[in-house]
């Protein structure tokens, strides 16, 4: 594992700028731990303040210190996107391993569902879930229903690598020494799917982070934890763009920005990684 | 033929199920929730000044009719069934007493419009230009256009909108940001209101096409530079065959097979994306009324638009399912 990261890292330029990316990005949440204001308090700073010292990145309408808000906002939109990202993988698995390995009947019919819900709109679904919701609406019961909604596509590319599993021969040994069907597909085919499970998970949590982003922005989540989203709502809010306060957009939109492009190279260099097609061809160039 | 009605039969089934499912995850969500849609509307209609218990009793009688939401669980799944079979979800709350249906209809060639249009542009564009990346490898210009779509492919509808709203509307105001048509101009058929829609869409379809290109182009740059390593390219290059008649009737050709069928699992996306994009500039569509339908607390509008956008989402899958036949022969003999 590890002189496999190292290889990505010297060697594949897209898996090394994702790397630092998302380094920064964790970096700015995790100094969300010193922040001298807790995250909820607002008018503890002067307000409309410019990026200036001590307020590198400037101040909010709401007398919020930008960088120390963007820091508590960024770890939420992180822990949503890893939350999602961890539960829908849990169904994508079990969905694809079991497909992949039983064929059949069982594989037409859980494909079936599994096309269903790649094709299903997704938002004016979630925006019915608010609507019913409301109040209560908190980012835990969103992730649950996101996870709940945004599985399917990965679960389609899960069964097709565990559609190959099937007819290998370790497979056989693994039946005819009498191992059951759970036994064989945690222990002999789990192992196999790892790779694409984690770059469908980066590809996963871009897109749970854009449509929590989307649905804060719009005001159709819980408006009192600071997200990306959220901050950008309250921004809207008070008009910051033609009151002049664009720091209070600009920096936020920028680390979300980094987010995205930083998990979407480490899934593109991961999944070049597991394709040794496209590695050759690389380096023919 | 036989092949043929196979493949219909299939595509056709898994148009019945797109529906039900979405139908159910609609009636489970607005049923199962702890929130009760007509507490809250008396709740928002009775918050300013005093009503009499009467009224609000009689009230809560006829929102319940309305709502659906009356009898037992089966007797509400069955009402709600019975609602999206005849298309009707009762007068909008916020548009009394215009019907939902009539606010969705209103709103629905918008969205339409700019979906095909942006969807048509950036899958051609994206298929083509991917398609001749994948095969001219060396051009330092289609490389560069890689790197671009690298770039955008990954940044949420709404960040690519929002960033085009403010560069063309504070930064260079030369566009207009928002509405469907100039809002002094009387709605018909004539070359002036034709040309303001034009003009007010070309923000929203730029954004659209922007984030839609760079998946389309990714994804036919590999298949390309898979297929031209396959034999019978080699072959046809021995041959002498003409590069460009290479490229286009012996690569593309077998490429754009998968692309049909990606295009299909996108839409789902993809309507997603144009209801957000049409929210940022004012577009008058399903987008628009979805959000202020929130904010209004209109429950039958919410609903409605949520099921209508569901089955309007597997109608358009289907017809891309229809016309993949037509790229790929192999469906007639199977």
């Amino acid at each position: 594992m590890l002189p496999v990261l190292r290889d990505l890292l010297r060697y594949n330029r897209a898996f090394a700028t994702g790397v630092i990316l998302l380094a920064f990005v964790a970096g700015v949440a995790a100094m969300s731990v010193f922040s001298p204001y807790p995250p909820n308090d607002s008018f503890v700073v002067p307000p409309d303040l410019p990026p200036s010292w001590p307020h590198i990145l400037g101040t909010t309408s709401r007398g919020q210190d930008v960088f120390w808000q963007l820091t508590f906002a960024i770890r939420n939109t992180l822990l949503f996107g890893f939350a999602v990202a961890l539960l829908s993988r849990v169904i994508s698995l079990a969905v694809g391993l079991v497909a992949g390995y039983k064929g059949g009947i069982a594989d037409r019919v859980l494909m079936s569902i599994n096309d269903t819900f790649i094709v299903m709109p997704l938002f004016p679904i979630l925006v019915l879930f608010y609507f019913v919701m409301r109040d209560r609406m908190s980012w835990v019961w969103l992730a649950l229903v996101m996870a709940c909604l945004g599985w399917a596509y990965d679960a389609r590319l899960i069964r097709s690598v565990a559609m190959s599993l099937r007819t290998r021969e370790f497979t056989e040994t693994g039946i005819f020494s009498g191992m059951s069907t759970r036994q064989i597909l945690t222990q002999e085919h789990l192992p196999y799917v790892m790779p694409i499970v984690f770059s469908t998970a980066m590809n996963n949590i871009n897109w749970s982070i854009g449509l929590e982003v989307t649905l804060s922005v719009l005001g159709f989540t819980d408006i009192n934890t600071p997200t990306i989203g959220v901050m950008i709502y309250w921004a809207n809010q008070h008009t910051a763009m033609v009151a002049g306060v664009w720091w209070w957009i600009f920096f936020p939109v920028m680390l979300v920005v980094a987010t995205f492009v930083g998990l979407f190279l480490l899934a593109v260099s991961m999944n070049e990684y597991i394709d040794p097609r496209s590695r050759l061809s690389r380096m023919r160039t | 033929m036989r092949g043929y009605s196979i493949y219909l039969l299939g595509r056709l089934g898994q148009f019945a199920l797109v529906v039900f499912i979405g139908i159910n995850i609609a009636f489970v969500i607005t049923h199962a929730t702890p929130i009760d849609p007509v507490e809250q509307t008396i709740t928002a209609a009775t918050q300013f000044g005093s009503t009499s218990p009467e009224a609000i009793a009689m009230m809560r009688q006829s929102l319940r009719e309305l709502y659906g939401v009356g009898g037992s669980l089966l007797e509400q799944y069955l009402v709600f069934w019975k609602r999206v079979a005849v298309g009707d979800f009762g007068p909008s709350l916020s548009a009394f007493p215009t019907p939902v249906m009539d606010l969705i209809g209103r709103a629905l060639p918008w969205t339409v419009g700019l979906l095909l249009v942006s969807t048509v542009i950036a899958w051609l564009l994206g298929n083509l230009l991917g398609g001749l990346a994948g095969y001219y490898r060396d051009s330092r210009l289609l490389q560069f256009a890689g790197i671009l779509a690298m770039a955008f492919h990954p940044i949420p509808y709404y960040i690519v909108a929002f960033v085009l709203v403010i560069v063309f509307g504070y930064v260079w105001p030369v566009l207009p940001i928002s509405g469907g048509y100039a809002m002094n101009m009387k709605q018909g058929f004539d070359l002036e209101f034709f040309a303001s829609v034009l003009q007010h869409a070309i923000l929203p379809v730029l954004s659209l096409i922007l984030v839609g290109l760079g998946g389309w182009f990714m994804g036919m740059r590999s298949l390309v530079s898979n297929i031209v390593a396959d034999d019978y390219v080699g072959y046809a290059e021995l041959a002498g065959v003409n590069r460009r008649r290479i490229l286009g009737s012996y690569v593309m050709r077998n490429a754009l097979v998968p692309q049909i069928t990606a295009l299909a699992m996108s839409i789902g996306a993809i309507f997603t994306g144009a209801i957000i994009t049409e929210q940022v500039f004012g577009y008058p569509g399903i987008g628009s009324l979805l959000v202020s339908a929130v904010h209004a607390g209109d429950y039958s509008l919410v609903l409605g638009i949520a099921t209508v956008s569901i089955f309007a989402v597997s109608v358009a899958v289907l017809a891309v399912d229809l016309l993949y036949p037509f790229l790929d022969p192999r469906v007639g003999v199977r």
